[in-house]
């Protein structure tokens, strides 16, 4: 089990009570995409995903971008059994969806730099620290039903 | 995926000129993140008598390392050949983990969201990691 300290918990809590979905959401599943562009072969149903702008401009890519960061919300809800509050999107993941579980953390990088540019300086070090050890916690569940 | 296009050279060097004003800020304030955020990192720096992420040790150290990056967007066409030194240094002196290098570059580009948030677009990013990554594998060329 994770350890989060009253600290972290404060951190993660309020960035997501702060959390603009609409906003963040597309421009990290944009950036992703654009950024690793082999996570394109999950969306080929998408339409137009030729280059930087049409995938920006894409209603599919900011509709699922908004559907994926929510996915984050049942790991704020129960930050002490991550492992097992994935564990169905896990399988799901793998068995129907054939996501690589290495991507997960590359979407994840891209939501850190887009929370990083929205909010600015007041995006400190510790502040990093502890968003990225949620989503890593997030990341890892997230490919513990591979097999 | 370490090749850069003639499309990412161009892009890191405009985006570099835009940016090189303030490269101690970004070198001092990327060391620093990654001291408190990666602190395993703390394990090169045990000569320091202040390991902390704001000491003027670390902010001297986040400057050589942007002054390393800047010098390799000079030396873009041919980065092996270019970092040729900085290599040896790394491999035989130095002896980094080459992992770090990564973890630094992540660094470097969340401090360029935070600080250029309209000018650090998709196309840029993507181009600056392609181009840090390069630099990266540059510098572990002499390793072994």
């Amino acid at each position: 089990m994770v350890e989060w300290t009253d600290k972290e918990r404060s951190i993660i809590s309020d960035i997501f009570s702060h959390l603009d979905y609409e906003d963040i959401g597309p421009k990290a599943l944009s950036r992703c995409l654009i950024v690793y562009p082999w996570t394109q072969r999950h969306f080929s149903g998408f339409g137009n995903l030729y280059n930087a702008e049409s995938i920006i401009g894409n209603a599919n890519v900011a509709a699922h971008g908004i559907k994926v960061l929510h996915g984050l919300d049942r790991g704020l809800k129960n930050m002490d059994n991550i492992e097992a509050t994935y564990a169905d999107l896990s399988t799901l993941h793998s068995e129907k969806l054939h996501v690589d579980p290495d991507n997960f953390k590359l979407l994840a990088d891209c939501i850190t730099i887009v929370l990083a540019a929205k909010m600015g300086q007041a995006f400190t070090a510790e502040i990093q620290g502890a968003f990225q050890k949620f989503l890593a916690v997030v990341v890892s569940a997230l490919g513990k039903q591979y097999h | 995926m370490t090749t850069l296009t003639a499309k990412d050279k161009q892009t890191v060097k405009a985006f570099w000129a835009k940016v090189s004003g303030k490269s101690e800020d970004i070198g001092a304030a990327a060391v620093a993140r990654m001291l408190v955020v990666y602190p395993q990192t703390k394990t090169y720096f045990s000569h320091w008598q202040d390991q902390s992420p704001h000491s003027a040790a670390a902010r001297k150290h986040g400057i050589t390392v942007m002054m390393g990056v800047g010098d390799a967007v000079t030396k873009i066409d041919d980065l092996k050949e270019g970092l040729k030194e900085l290599s040896e240094l790394h491999a035989f002196t130095l002896r980094v983990d080459p992992g770090n290098f990564k973890i630094l570059s992540h660094n470097i580009l969340v401090v360029m969201a935070i600080m250029f948030p309209t000018d650090f677009t998709p196309d840029v990013h993507v181009s600056l990691d392609k181009f840090l990554a390069a630099v990266s594998l540059a510098l572990a060329e002499k390793y072994r």
